[in-house]
């Protein structure tokens, strides 16, 4: 465990998934971490606990996970960039307060290691069942960015992209990654510091004789530039529907203008956030939709299916929120049908099934391993076997396959 | 063949998790392939029996865990045991044969790798002599891309120690698929 004061620890290293998200974090500039260790998050958390302090950080270990998310929108607010990390039970813990962030805009990182649940569930074991959590499990009208890590190599390159991307929408951004990626070892390539690409929080800046106000929208990013602490600001920040200054105004035409303004500032510039990878789909009648560890299983069953003369590829959500319509939309014009792949009972097929209009299949497992290359395999089967001349937007849904 | 899917098993202790970390930075980092490194998780990983898995490709490891491995290492009697079950039907077989009795119809060669440990007076590098067998007696990873994982692994004053339990390993590896 290194403890020197090296903030990004260049070179090729075989690193552990979780231990490549900290020091993503670390190479983002995070100085601190609040939060309640939990499997499958807890080397995020080790790690952190050992590095953040050697290079002037701090890691402050909560109560709990309600008080780990206020501390870090707390953090963020004290002018430096801040995260936490946990799994399920504390992700559903954490959903007030997430709320908070939002309402409050408030650049923070949430790095969620999905395994199985509901509940308790499967502690140790993965699962990728929090997507639709992420993008609805606050209260209230809020637009979500997520990012979908399916290497320990992009546990580091999108821990790193989400501080940047919570910067420049003022808002938490989630890392869903799952058990399998952060508990599997890999080589994790680190950058030259030089080459490491931070994109800075927008600073507000104080006009002598003009009074402040925190939440007066940028009118061409629609996003407040940030007021620092302790330079004479005097923000207030509440959780109560506000006006630009920042004081509550609890009237309709606000609440509509602020929400609104909340949901556009992200959903009219998603093009900047959307990040997905293309495999294989250049001659390929059925596409296969797929993200996280799942995606590492769907890689194997392309193989088999094109060896079995079915041309089939891969769309690779590496963002799922805000989610890829257009992207969704192209790949539907081009595709005979689709399979969703993903360990859950179908949360991202609900979105594909919602934006294509080719037959979408569903290749789904409630979780505690990986996907069986198998599985995968049978639904492009059936979908290469429906796809032939039925345009219609009817989703012939599949039943659960017993492995 | 391109890949190549190694579980290495024993009782806790006889660091079977750092030699599968080793193998799989070996063949990562200083051997021009591609490998993934696990292992088990949770209470059933406590004590007794514990495995290290490691996938080994020439091309990117796209199914990241095992399905049939085809190179089994065992250290103790419990886990040949319970992690045997799964393996390819020509998979290699690699014992430590002052524990573990082999089943008949393998492919399996033995050393006494713990024994070759405590006769250079520390039994704690019989994992290590254990990789120099797999070394000599695979053709799964280089010697000298695990002799760079062992250094830049292990504690630097104990390197030399280590790399002799390797090399000896890897001596009885060679003579016993010659």
């Amino acid at each position: 465990m290194p403890t020197n004061e090296q903030r990004v620890l260049t070179g090729s290293h075989f690193m552990n998934g979780d231990t490549a998200c900290a020091e993503g974090a670390l190479a983002a500039g995070c100085l601190y971490f609040g939060g309640y260790p939990i499997t499958p998050s807890t080397e995020i958390a080790e790690r952190l606990a050992h590095r953040l302090p050697a290079v002037g950080g701090a890691y402050v270990q909560m109560e709990d996970e309600l008080g780990s998310i206020v501390s870090v929108i707390g953090a963020a607010w004290g002018g430096v960039r801040a995260m936490t990390a946990t799994s399920g039970p504390g992700f559903s813990l954490m959903a007030e307060s997430i709320g908070l962030a939002a309402m409050t805009e408030t650049p923070c990182v949430i790095v969620n290691v999905m395994r199985g649940g509901p509940s308790t569930g499967l502690p140790t074991l993965v699962a990728q069942a929090d997507v639709m959590q992420a993008r609805w499990g606050t209260h209230g009208d809020i637009q979500a960015i997520a990012l979908a890590p399916a290497s320990c190599q992009e546990m580091f390159d999108l821990t790193l992209r989400a501080f940047n991307l919570a910067d420049r929408f003022r808002n938490p951004v989630f890392v869903l990654a799952d058990e399998a990626i952060g508990h599997l070892t890999e080589r994790v390539v680190i950058p030259a510091e030089s080459e490491i690409k931070r994109v800075p929080r927008r600073a507000a800046v104080l006009t002598p004789g003009e009074p402040f106000e925190p939440f007066r929208a940028d009118e061409t990013t629609l996003i407040p530039p940030m007021p620092l602490p302790g330079v004479g600001f005097g923000a207030h920040i509440t959780s109560l529907t506000h006006d630009e200054r920042g004081y509550p105004a609890t009237d309709a035409v606000t609440h509509d203008r602020l929400v609104r303004r909340l949901s556009d500032k992200i959903a009219l510039f998603s093009d900047e956030i959307t990040q997905v990878e293309a495999v294989g789909l250049d001659d390929a009648d059925v596409a296969v939709v797929t993200y996280g560890s799942t995606a590492r299983t769907a890689k194997r069953a392309v193989t088999l299916a094109r060896q079995a003369g079915i041309r089939a590829g891969i769309l690779r959500l590496i963002s799922i929120w805000p989610f890829p319509d257009a992207e969704i939309a192209a790949l539907s014009a081009r595709m005979k049908s689709i399979v969703v792949a993903e360990l859950n009972l179908g949360q991202v097929r609900l979105e594909v099934e919602r934006v294509a209009r080719v037959p979408v299949f569903g290749a789904h497992h409630a979780g505690g391993a990986l996907m069986p290359p198998e599985i995968i395999l049978e639904s492009i089967k059936e979908a290469a076997r429906h796809g032939d001349g039925n345009r219609s937007r009817s989703t012939p849904s599949r039943p659960l396959a017993a492995v | 063949m391109a890949r190549h899917e190694v579980r290495l098993a024993g009782f806790g202790g006889q660091g079977i998790i750092l030699s599968g970390y080793i193998l799989g930075k070996a063949a990562a980092l200083y051997d021009g392939k591609d490998a993934v490194f696990s292992q088990s998780y949770g209470p059933e990983a406590r004590g007794g029996a514990c495995a290290a898995e490691v996938v080994i490709d020439d091309d990117a490891v796209d199914y990241p865990v095992l399905t049939r491995p085809d190179i089994l290492v065992l250290m103790s009697q419990e886990a040949a045991i319970k992690y045997s079950a799964d393996m390819a039907d020509d998979a290699v077989v690699l014992i430590d044969d002052d524990l573990v009795t082999a089943g008949a119809g393998r492919m399996v060669y033995g050393a006494p790798t713990t024994r070759i440990a405590e006769e250079m007076g520390r039994r704690l590098v019989a994992n290590i002599a254990m990789l120099g067998f797999l070394t000599g007696a695979t053709s799964v990873v280089g010697r000298a891309a695990m002799e760079e994982a062992i250094r830049t692994t292990v504690p630097p004053k104990t390197i030399d120690l280590n790399l002799r339990a390797f090399g000896a390993g890897f001596d009885h590896g060679q003579r016993a698929v010659s």
